[in-house]
């Protein structure tokens, strides 16, 4: 299973209200309603539907059998702790990347800005290779953390770096910067303009961007599959031991474990639209 | 913020939203269980397991339409891993001929009525190609591993692919369980033996073509590994070496043609057990299944050779060993997980 960047509403522009706006042109309002829903019942919600129920075949007992062997145990406690580390370390590094490349000019910016997407381009196998190469026994600049709990982060680093770079970006380029002249000439310090003026605004950017990191994080496979070494109980993440069950033929224990990543997708979807719903505050 | 008609409107649109899916589970359901047929007279939809794949294109399909029973016989070829090609077919993809790394693959068509219940019934009893669990080591063998035994005398890591995401790779786990049979213990000292290996295992790829690759890529002393493989990788290039223990397992790939298949299919199946084809097979780096063709002086038979069925069988294998919850590997990976914590 790939856990798919679930729908978040992008970040409403800071300083505009959403609500009203123009109409899409040509067909009318309720059949474009219609083809999203069809749309997202047929691409999403149809596939979802069907692992829940796959995972609920054997009853509630079954599901709970499934999910709660220590492998699966040992696996899910990996990934979850993986992945929530890996958004913390890109909330920062990927707000402070997309602050450098917004507000500072250097010889290069166009060619780090657009390196930014170049883990969503590479077939995450070839990730997985490259990590190995570089980070492996032979590691060239002498870092060996092959096969172990340090590669899996470093292995979803890699892949989750745009999500909150891309998400920051436009609400940088777009905030309006006489907020923080008047904040300084009213005498307030550069760490305070950041927390109360610059930050807030970025909030909704910052929460949107870790939503989607943390979502593929926890369903990734690809990337991970040669760097991670597999072994039971020290490196094997969640998406390789639903393999195995699927390998195994149980695919009622795959699907299991699958809805256990989807409920916590889910719990870090509602937790950022609190934080979204608390950055908008700060637009009135 | 919102008006309190907007909240209505968004309502009723949700509450349509929820009938359109509805509508379109119900059609997804009803629609489910689609069968497909295979049918084409001269053409063969092979899908196999992704080691063979340069023998059958290259060779063993041209071979076959230069055959007078495959003149003009046209092929579709489908690759990868076993299990996945398996539970594909299964699920309607259409095949007229299939060979996969491991039985139960075959086994799961035959449960399904894809594959004839006789699909044994031959000379070769479904098999097509044999093969050895080999120890592939750095170049020279610099730590002087000669048997399965030495991996834990010896200390060595090793990398094997996970048993439980790779089918292909319990012929490993079962070939380190025999020799220690064979080697006099009992049951659950070879059990130990396997327990001690898994603990040597930096890592346990998903399959084994990316077991290779981590090998290649530094890790580990040893890989686990079929032979033809083996030879696979020396041929593109790959430094490293192989030995084949004394006390090993014979590796038996089956094939077999599915139940509506083309007799073009059955044809082919027939042309792959001929003494021409079998040369392919051996020149490919797998032991042929007719042992009189067998080149003794490269494909030494191992002193100690043993079979799955000497262990079993694959059903009583499957379900002792690999059961995820009762079997015995599982249990052995809990308690080296618990060891570990």
């Amino acid at each position: 299973m790939t856990a798919e960047a679930p729908a978040v509403s992008p970040a409403p522009e800071a300083g505009k209200p959403t609500r009203a706006g123009v109409r899409l042109p040509g067909v009318g309002d309720s059949l474009n309603k219609g083809l999203v829903v069809t749309y997202l019942g047929l691409i999403v919600l149809l596939p979802l539907a069907a692992i829940v129920t796959k995972s609920f075949e054997d009853g509630l007992g079954g599901f709970w059998d499934a999910v709660s062997s220590p492998q699966a145990v040992a696996a899910l406690k990996l990934t979850v702790i993986a992945s929530l580390i890996v958004v913390v370390i890109n909330a920062v590094m990927g707000t402070l990347i997309a602050w450098v490349l917004v507000r500072d000019n250097f010889r290069g910016k166009g060619i780090v800005n657009s390196v930014i997407d170049l883990p969503f381009a590479l077939p995450t196998i070839v990730a997985s290779l490259t990590l190995l190469v570089v980070y492996g026994k032979d590691s060239p600049v002498d870092i060996n953390i092959a096969f172990t709990q340090i590669a899996v982060v470093v292995a979803l680093l890699f892949v989750t770096l745009p999500f909150v770079v891309r998400a920051v970006q436009p609400l940088l380029l777009s905030l309006d910067r006489d907020m923080e002249l008047a904040a300084e000439s009213l005498g307030a310090g550069k760490t305070r303009i950041f927390w109360r003026i610059v930050f807030p605004n970025l909030a909704p950017g910052i929460a949107t961007g870790i939503a989607l990191a943390f979502a593929r994080a926890l369903g990734e496979f690809g990337s991970l599959v040669l760097i991670s070494g597999n072994v039971p109980f020290k490196t094997e993440v969640s998406s390789v031991f639903i393999r195995g069950q699927i390998e195994s033929d149980n695919l009622v224990g795959a699907s299991a474990v699958s809805v256990v990543l989807l409920a916590v997708s889910l719990l870090m979807l509602a937790a950022v639209t609190f934080i979204q719903r608390w950055g908008l505050r700060h637009d009135r | 913020m919102a008006s309190s008609s907007t909240e209505n409107r968004l309502s009723r649109y949700r509450v349509q939203g929820l009938l359109v899916i509805a509508l379109i589970a119900f059609a997804a359901i009803v629609a489910g269980c689609g069968s497909s047929d295979s049918s084409g007279g001269g053409s063969v939809e092979v899908v196999a397991y992704s080691t063979p794949q340069t023998a059958y294109e290259e060779h063993l399909e041209p071979g076959f339409t230069d055959t007078d029973a495959g003149s003009g016989v046209s092929f579709t070829n489908s690759f990868g891993a076993s299990g996945d090609q398996s539970r594909a077919v299964e699920a309607g993809q259409s095949a007229g001929y299939v060979n996969f790394a491991l039985e139960t693959d075959v086994t799961r068509l035959v449960d399904s009525g894809q594959v004839a219940k006789t699909w044994q019934d031959n000379k070769y009893k479904g098999i097509v190609t044999n093969s050895v669990v080999a120890i592939v080591t750095r170049p020279g063998n610099p730590e002087g591993i000669e048997s399965f035994q030495d991996l834990i005398d010896k200390d060595v890591e090793v990398v094997t692919p996970n048993p439980f995401s790779s089918g292909g790779a319990r012929w490993n786990i079962m070939a380190i369980y025999g020799a220690s049979l064979n080697q006099g213990k009992s049951e659950a000292e070879a059990l130990d033996a396997v327990k001690q290996v898994l603990s040597q295992t930096p890592a346990q790829p998903e399959s084994a073509r990316v077991a290779l690759q981590a090998f290649i890529g530094g890790a580990g002393d040893v890989l686990l590994s079929y032979e033809n493989e083996a030879i696979v990788a020396q041929t593109a290039g790959e430094d490293v070496d192989y030995v084949v223990p004394d006390d090993t397992i014979l590796i038996e790939q089956p094939a077999a043609v599915t139940v509506d298949a083309p007799q073009a299919a059955t044809d082919f199946l027939d042309y792959l057990w001929t003494d021409p084809a079998q040369q392919i097979w051996q020149e490919e780096g797998y032991r042929p299944v007719n042992k009189a063709l067998v080149d003794e002086t490269r494909f030494p038979t191992p002193s100690g050779l043993f079979t799955i069925a000497d262990l079993g069988g694959w059903d009583k294998v499957a379900t002792d060993f690999f059961d995820e919850d009762n079997g015995s590997i599982a249990k052995l990976n809990e308690e080296l997980g618990v060891e570990a914590q």
